[in-house]
């Protein structure tokens, strides 16, 4: 026997089941993204502490990379680094709310009001971080 | 006269004897009010005897005949045609072992449900007003009755962390929710005991899926929260209780 799932038409499958968004709700898209921006912030915390070893090699190499780090598509990661906190932020907020079985028929709203606070957090950001 | 619309249906095919899975394509005619289960018994009439469908009641009350309708879980019986798109993609529920074509083993069900003891109560055993035998408890049009369950596998498939075969799954959960709930003789703290573990109610994610596709309109989201509730009430007490023991003031 096998197992069924998002496949080709060759039968493999495209994408992990977890992964799978078809045909899914707001809640799966709101798990998906918390597990893609959880992973995504693991990632960036060792390549922050690779960037940082920098400084053993002296001041000159920390200003060329703090240079390199200054050009536009850097900031643009910048920004998307602060959309992926704030979302994993405030979204775990609301899972652990809705998680321990409180405002559970509220949580569409708390979605909703986690995205406007994402979206003020991020203004905010992109605003410092490029202006 | 002008000839009846058809729809063309993607199938998902896969049989003990075939390597590797396929779609096959079928067109079927198809009127405002012709269901899945419908084209798809008109493929194996008169396109292609040998595909394996399974259903029983055609009314959405046996569960037999869930499967997954452009990548969403419902029962064939009751899901209409028309508004589906065309092509149309009929694929078995996921996580579950093939049996063939759009039928699945559905094992991974009721070896999930046994554990927690199934709730079923029946009409002979509701206690009326004049009974004063037996105590009648809480007014059944009160409780979300988790009988309602037709254990047809939707919210199993629909479930992003199903695929871990240790995890109770959501049926079970708001199984075992509805029993703490209405206990009947049962041992309420051994299915707490199952229930407040890794892979049991702390492993749902939260995403609804599983209330979302449900039928039956049983919401075995809310069941699992309200069973996190009932875990975190049970508890903390006690952690605190235990911490005023170890930590004298």
């Amino acid at each position: 026997m096998m197992r069924a799932g998002l496949r080709r038409g060759d039968g493999r499958r495209l994408v992990p089941r977890w992964l799978d968004p078809h045909g899914r709700h707001l809640g799966t898209w709101a798990f998906v993204a918390n597990r893609l921006t959880g992973l995504g912030l693991v990632v960036y915390l060792y390549l922050h502490l690779v960037i940082l070893s920098t400084l053993l090699r002296g001041p000159e190499a920390w200003d060329g990379l703090v240079e390199l780090f200054r050009r536009p598509v850097f900031l643009a990661f910048d920004v998307l680094l602060i959309v992926g906190l704030a979302f994993h932020g405030f979204n775990g907020l609301r899972v652990a709310l809705v998680g321990s079985g409180l405002l559970v028929d509220r949580r569409k709203g708390l979605l909703v009001a986690a995205g406007i606070l994402v979206g003020l957090v991020t203004l905010v950001a992109a605003v410092r971080i490029v202006g | 006269m002008s000839s009846p619309r058809t729809v063309l249906l993607k199938v998902f095919r896969y049989g003990p004897d075939d390597a590797a899975p396929r779609y096959d394509q079928f067109r079927v005619p198809a009127g405002p009010r012709t269901t899945v289960l419908d084209a798809l018994l008109a493929i194996r009439r008169r396109q292609d005897p040998s595909l394996t469908v399974r259903h029983s009641c055609l009314h959405g009350s046996c569960g037999t005949c869930g499967m997954r309708v452009n990548g969403r879980e419902v029962l064939a019986c009751v899901t209409r045609l028309d508004g589906l798109g065309d092509p149309v993609v009929v694929e078995p529920l996921a996580g579950a072992a093939v049996a063939g074509d759009l039928v699945v083993d559905m094992e991974h069900v009721y070896r999930r449900l046994e554990p927690v003891g199934r709730p079923l109560v029946r009409a002979s055993e509701r206690a009326g007003k004049n009974d004063t035998k037996a105590d009648p408890g809480p007014l059944l049009e009160d409780l979300e009755r988790f009988e309602d369950c037709i254990e047809c596998g939707l919210c199993l498939s629909a479930c992003p962390v199903a695929g871990d075969p240790r995890f109770l799954g959501p049926a079970a959960l708001a199984a075992a929710e509805r029993v703490l709930e209405e206990p009947r003789g049962t041992d309420g703290r051994a299915v707490l005991g199952l229930v407040d573990d890794a892979h049991g109610a702390w492993r749902c994610h939260l995403a609804f899926e599983c209330s979302a596709v449900c039928p039956a309109g049983v919401d075995p989201g809310g069941a699992i929260m309200r069973l996190r509730r009932r875990v975190l009430a049970d508890r903390l007490p006690r952690l605190v209780g235990r911490y005023h023991q170890e930590v004298p003031s």
